[in-house]
């Protein structure tokens, strides 16, 4: 019996009205975990009541600790009748089992109900009393810390980098099991609510076992989902990397050197190459005035052979993906060989870590959920995760990389075909971190790369290239190979050289296909796969070029299954690395030259293209060391430059005399000829350009710009198309597709225009092409009647989930922000009075309110945000990991403000419940928020609507920087709570 | 094409306050997207029409969500469900209980029941205040009057604490309380001229010189101190008849006036022949206040029996103005006269009411 936990309902306020008679309600409380449950007297008459009750005790095994969720339901009292449930509340107890996170949840929870939304809260306190266990063969894994965020969290040293753990539940859905006919949906949701929690304690706990096996005492980057397979059952399943964290003093850790990547500092941010190069600390061994000449670098890139550069060969759809080539650098580490697979969730490393990048590996699988020979065990889908796994560990080994970073794994499902899916990047590690003993891991890694570039260095060898690249001596330190683009899956690293300003850059593609079922339909999507990757990277090497950009950060391709139709969605953020080579234009070329029209359609194209290159690198100040270049020749003999991979392509002859505006540069052409390549065309020229004071990005941190206030706004923005049955052709689908997403960005940045300047980061865009028999709200209906509907019923959701909003002062200049560090030009007095006034703002408020309302405790400020850190704060403590899976469902669909109000409340509900826990754990944020899961279900005809929402991230403390010497001593003196006082907003 | 289903929800609400004023307005969606195009909306940022109806609707969403929380403005603070800052929290409240001038005339002396709601068509279409804007106004109305009904102590302290609204507004939510409570008559024709800040002028000065509150330091057993007349103080208007019964008083009072006036006003003649009338007019109508219907007809009488025949004669404001202090100053010199205490507080208020009223 290793543990207590104790709990006391307080008070309840705002609750529903039950009785219509009296305008009241007679209110009490059921506590129950595991199988104990305890009640509240009820309170008469009131809607504010307060039961004051004891302290309900339930004594029980670790095990069920980690496991259970404390269940507490508010009922009302009916003497002659059944009571009535008002709502519940679900609270996770495992943050309150790490010593080093939370000791108590104490405050206001939202009572929710799967039917009405949020009726009322509820005060309680819950804690725990821990005794230790010291059986080595226990079940349980206390203490095991989660993190959510996928860098080493920013108050702890990461001693040691265990690897890659993952774990996999599966059980019988609720929604579709035979009881479900009877129930009610109040009962089958909560159901599923409890199911979901119950599974999810016991993945984490399972997770933490495999951790203490490893020596570990954390998870970061824990990543977990959930797969509603139908009647096959419902799949949680997680994959994260174990670490033994250790948790700095605070007040000490700007001396870390782990820390002092911190993007928000300006101090220790890259500067741009125009200052570094001269007054570098770790100088360039060669001078940076010499680089190779322009001329001598004119082989070009062919078309159809560079897809193969960013993907790996990440297509293995049923077939073998192309020839792997089993080359590895005689430098692969034990210590990473031992391990089964080499693979981290990490996308962001502390410095030193990560060598060498090879480039993007990922694999897919379309499998068939109803050939699984027993639903309710995980054997088959663990084997199956094996083979992707395998497959992906095989894809970086052909790059000579021995291990995966920024790993990450997902699923679509379309009724009984699954995808799964699992990208990462290729690198090479610094072996220190995965040895044990190694404490010293801050000395520079003895290679002596720059840490500005050497990551872009190739990490495989230059004569037995794995694909087709063309490669130069790094225009950074000019003594290794890089190659021309590069495409990641993880953030930049904090100390590369950038050049001018990142940008995101989506590729988006929609292919139809035809209905068919089973193994057929499963083939015929295996079939479309590898000409979606090609085409999705095609689209993002076009793009990347025509903003004059050379790599790719945060790269996430999503592809998702419909019953007549395939979507891919791919997001990065762009970025002109000053390592890697200038990238060169796009030329168009047409295949008829004769005929005079034609040419003269292809001129004004490559006109305009060209003028969008021009307009972007003023966009986004992208302005190499050209002129440098020039004057000063090649400091590579030629012998070496000999052996750099020609492409000998046929277009490349016609480049040379077409070559109209690039200069001797190399360029990318484009031959117009091709159906496919005039739809690219049309892609490239339709995005519009971001409005002016707008930067957008899907990764941590907005490449170029490193003046961040600490304003921020994190929000979710859903939508839902019909199409209608007219546009069937490839084209047409791929323009509307476009045409959607464009529009979402658009309405974002009116949304947001009176932030400007501000930066859209971590811009998380899901798509989903809800099938037909989901587009109905559950089972119960067995036909759609709407004949229109029901020809192609599609709908498209476009979810650009956790986007983030930053309000940051915008630099007109790069070279300047070294200058004029630490405070901004721009608004200097704004800035300063937002963070100076709340003080006396909150005195006078609360002047008022004491005199005034008699309820009118303020709510804390809680902050979300998908980001691992909250810009000009400071975190102090992780409080736990927020894991929240709801239900929400209606059968008064137009009474709630249709679909749009329906979710629109839900969603703010989420939010609401998300805040409340953080608050009651005694913290004011949350980091690396996302909200993984959002599946919307509807019924128009029959006013009903349901939806899903899984959120999770790390609740956190923080303090600002500027007031975070007074902070400190109250934390050492356990008083958590009184630190939420940031009073802004 | 077309899209099912459009939501953006922030961790922080997002508001923009010129939409909210739309909203408030009872603009229709298309409507506000009109306006909002008309204002040059679609210079920023780059939108287009279908951007600018997807921003509409989503902020309408928003405000209608929010709604409810505004009915009782405590909760917006408690509420968890916004986060919303402490400023615009603020804003979104005291917007909301904004009203038009021109609403809130037509409603004022009404009984904000539910007979009067039918009504509200009608002022809709006469002011040209959408009925959706009359009704959220109507119902804010009578929603304040419901709380601060029941409620003890200071009428304006009452409605700030419950509905968290400025000073100046508050003001005016406790005229219209006042004028609801009292059911003054304000409809009559000759009433019209009259506006809405006119009469909660009137009414404060009411409400600070006339209730029991004006007098009293509060009590816990006075029942609705700032919303009625003190009982006593109009039973001993009566007294003040002495003033027209008593002829040798009268004469004397016109005496002591005229001597003060006479070539200070251009009216001097016509108030000389006037005297009685007016002084008449005045302590008929103290006299009068024990009778709730007479109460009700305060402003008419003071209308019909003062302002009238002194706009018929053509009287300034400045001389109204030195007409009623030297006739107020007078009642002090008369030895036989002894409810100064009584006369000055009758006395004070109907000066800067009719003065109020006076529209030259």
């Amino acid at each position: 019996m290793p543990g207590k936990l104790k709990a006391k309902i307080v008070a309840g306020r705002h609750l529903p009205v039950m009785d219509r008679a009296s305008d009241l309600t007679d209110a009490f409380v059921e506590v129950k975990f595991g199988n104990t449950t305890f009640k509240t007297d009820v309170y008469p008459k009131s809607l504010n009541p307060q039961w004051n009750s004891e302290w309900f005790k339930f004594e029980v095994d670790d095990e069920d600790l980690q496991d259970e969720p404390l269940q507490i339901t508010v009922l009302d009292h009916d003497t002659y009748s059944a009571n009535d449930a008002i709502g519940k509340v679900y609270i996770d107890i495992d943050p309150l089992l790490s010593c080093e996170a939370a000791t108590v949840i104490s405050g206001w929870l939202p009572i929710y109900d799967t039917i009405h939304g949020i009726r009322g809260e509820i005060n309680v306190v819950v804690k725990v009393d821990l005794f230790n266990d010291l059986n080595r063969f226990r079940q349980s894994s206390c203490g095991v810390k989660f993190f959510c965020t996928t860098s080493i969290p920013r108050c702890y040293r990461a001693a040691l980098v265990h690897g890659f753990v993952e774990e996999l539940v599966v059980n019988e859905d609720p929604e579709y099991q035979w009881i479900d006919r009877i129930r009610t949906p109040r009962a089958s949701n909560e159901a599923r609510q409890r199911l979901i929690s119950l599974m999810s304690g016991e993945l984490q706990r399972k997770i933490g076992l495999k951790v203490l096996e490893m020596g570990g005492n954390a998870v970061v980057g824990y990543l977990q989902c959930f797969d509603l397979e139908g009647e096959s059952g419902l799949v949680v399943r997680a994959i994260g990397t174990a670490c033994t964290l250790d948790k700095l003093i605070p007040g000490t850790e700007s001396k870390e050197p782990v820390f002092s990547e911190d993007p928000p500092h300006p101090l220790s941010v890259p500067p741009t190459p125009l200052r570094t190069l001269p007054s570098s600390s770790s100088p360039p061994p060669f001078s940076p005035s010499k680089p190779c000449s322009r001329q001598s670098s004119s082989s070009d890139t062919d078309l159809s052979l560079t897809p193969k550069m960013g993907m790996g060969s990440g297509i293995s759809v049923g077939k073998e993906a192309g020839p792997l080539k089993t080359l590895l650098r005689q430098q692969a580490q034990s210590a990473l060989e031992q391990r089964e697979f080499p693979f981290f969730t990490l996308t962001c490393f502390p410095p030193g870590f990560l060598v060498h990048i090879g480039g993007v590996v990922s694999a897919r699988s379309v499998k068939l959920l109803d050939r699984i020979h027993n639903p309710d065990e995980p054997e088959t889908r663990d084997a199956w995760w094996e083979e992707i796994r395998q497959e992906i560990k095989s894809h970086a080994k052909a790059l000579g990389c021995h291990a995966v970073v920024g790993y990450s794994e997902s699923t679509t499902i379309c009724e009984e075909v699954c995808i799964l899916s699992a990208s990462g990047t290729a690198a090479m590690l610094n072996p220190r971190f995965m040895r044990e003993g190694s404490v010293c891991v801050y000395s520079r890694f003895d290679d002596a790369s720059p840490p500005s570039c050497g990551f872009c260095h190739i990490p495989y060898d230059e004569f037995n290239m794995p694909f087709p690249a063309q490669l130069t001596y790094c225009y950074h330190c000019r003594r290794q190979k890089v190659p021309d683009v590069l495409f990641t899956t993880i953030d930049l690293p904090a100390e590369a050289a950038v050049t001018g300003k990142g940008c995101l850059i989506q590729a988006r593609l929609c292919r139809t296909k035809k209905k068919a079922q089973g193994e057929v339909n499963a083939t015929a999507i295996s079939n479309l796969l590898p000409f979606m990757e090609y085409e999705l990277h095609t689209q993002l090497m076009n793009k990347l070029k025509l903003r004059c950009m050379n790599a790719l950060f945060g790269l996430r391709i999503q592809i998702s299954v419909g019953e007549n139709m395939l979507l891919g969605l791919a997001s990065a953020t762009g970025v002109y690395l000053s390592a890697l080579p200038a990238p060169g234009g796009i030329q168009i070329t047409g295949k008829t030259p004769s005929d005079l029209s034609y040419d003269q359609h292809i001129s004004t194209m490559q006109k305009r293209i060209n003028d969008t290159i021009a307009m972007n690198k003023e966009l986004y100040n992208i302005h190499p060391l050209e002129c440098i270049e020039e004057v000063v020749g090649s400091p590579i003999p030629d012998r070496q430059r000999s052996r750099l991979f020609r492409s000998t392509s046929e277009s490349s002859d016609e480049l040379s005399e077409l070559d109209l505006s690039h200069g001797k540069k190399d360029a990318f052409v484009l031959e117009i000829d091709d159906t496919d390549a005039v739809e690219d065309i049309q892609s490239l020229l339709t995005d519009a350009p971001m409005p002016a004071g707008f930067y957008s990005c899907n990764t941590e941190v907005m490449p170029g710009i490193y003046n961040w206030t600490s304003g921020l706004q994190m929000f979710t923005s859903v939508r839902v198309y019909r199409l209608s049955n007219a546009n069937l052709t490839n084209q047409g689908l791929n323009k509307i597709f476009t045409d959607l997403c464009e529009n979402l960005l658009k309405s974002l940045y009116f949304k947001l225009r009176s932030m400007i300047p501000c930066c859209l980061c971590h811009l998380n865009f899901t798509v989903a092409v809800p099938e037909e028999e989901l587009i109905q709200v559950r089972r119960h209906t067995p036909k759609h009647t709407s004949p229109i509907l029901y020809i192609f019923p599609k709908n498209i959701l476009v979810r650009s989930g956790e986007n983030e909003e930053q309000l940051q002062f915008s630099m007109e200049l790069c070279g300047e922000s070294t200058s004029s560090n630490n405070q901004p030009t721009a608004k200097p007095s704004v800035s300063s009075s937002e963070r100076c006034s709340p003080l006396p703002e909150v005195r006078s408020r609360s002047l008022r309110s004491t005199r005034s309302l008699p309820c009118g405790a303020p709510v804390t400020v809680v902050k979300m945000t998908p980001l691992s850190f909250l810009p000009r704060t400071r975190i102090v403590k992780y409080l736990g990991i927020i894991n929240m899976f709801f239900i929400r469902e209606t059968t008064s669909l137009r009474e709630e403000g249709g679909v749009s109000g329906f979710l629109h409340s839900f969603i703010a509900e989420v939010f609401a419940m998300v805040r409340a826990h953080v608050a009651a754990l005694g913290g004011n944020a949350v980091v690396s928020y996302s909200m993984k899961e959002c599946v919307f279900m509807e019924n128009p005809n029959k006013n009903q609507a349901q939806c899903l929402i899984n959120v999770s991230g790390d609740a956190v403390i923080f303090v600002r920087e500027s007031d975070q010497e007074a902070i400190p001593p109250l934390i050492m003196s356990g008083q958590p709570s009184t630190t939420g006082a940031d009073g802004t907003t | 094409m077309s899209m099912e289903l459009d939501v953006f929800v922030g961790n922080t609400t997002i508001m923009d306050m010129e939409v909210y004023q739309l909203w408030l307005d009872g603009l229709t969606v298309s409507d506000a997207v009109k306006v909002r195009m008309d204002e040059g909306a679609l210079l920023e940022c780059e939108a287009n029409a279908e951007v600018l109806t997807s921003d509409t609707m989503d902020q309408f969403r928003t405000f209608q969500m929010c709604e409810r929380l505004l009915h009782s403005p405590t909760k917006l603070g408690s509420q968890l469900l916004y986060q919303i800052p402490a400023q615009n929290q603020r804003i979104l409240i005291e917007r909301y209980y904004e009203f038009d001038s021109v609403f809130a005339r037509e409603v004022l002396g009404k009984k904000l029941s539910k007979g009067t709601k039918k009504d509200l068509d009608d002022i809709s279409c006469k002011t040209g205040i959408t009925l959706k804007s009359c009704r959220r106004q109507f119902d804010n109305f009578k929603r304040v009057f419901k709380v601060v009904e029941e409620l003890k102590g200071p009428l304006v302290e009452n409605i700030q604490r419950h509905f968290l609204l400025s000073d100046t507004l508050a003001r005016d939510y406790a005229a219209i309380v006042f004028f609801a409570n009292s059911r003054f008559e304000t409809g009559k024709r000759k009433l019209q001229y009259l506006s809405f800040q006119d009469f909660a002028f009137c009414a404060g000065q009411l409400i600070s010189y006339w209730t029991v509150g004006a007098v009293d330091v509060w009590e816990p057993n006075d029942p609705d101190m700032d919303v009625d007349l003190e009982k006593e103080f109009l039973h001993e208007l009566k007294d003040l008849k002495v003033l027209v019964n008593d002829k040798d008083m009268m004469d004397q009072h016109k005496i002591l006036v005229c001597a003060a006036l006479r070539g200070k006003i251009k009216v001097y003649k016509l108030m000389e022949v006037n005297f009685k009338n007016l002084s008449r007019a005045l302590i008929n109508l103290a006299s009068k206040l024990t009778h709730t219907k007479d109460v009700r007809d305060l402003f008419i009488d003071l209308v019909e029996k003062f302002i009238e025949p002194c706009r018929y004669d053509r009287w300034t404001v400045a001389e109204i103005t030195l007409f009623l202090t030297h006739y107020t100053n007078a009642a002090h010199c008369l030895g036989t006269f002894r409810y100064q205490m009584i006369w000055d507080r009758y006395m004070g208020v109907i000066k800067s009411c009719i003065l109020q009223m006076y529209h030259e």
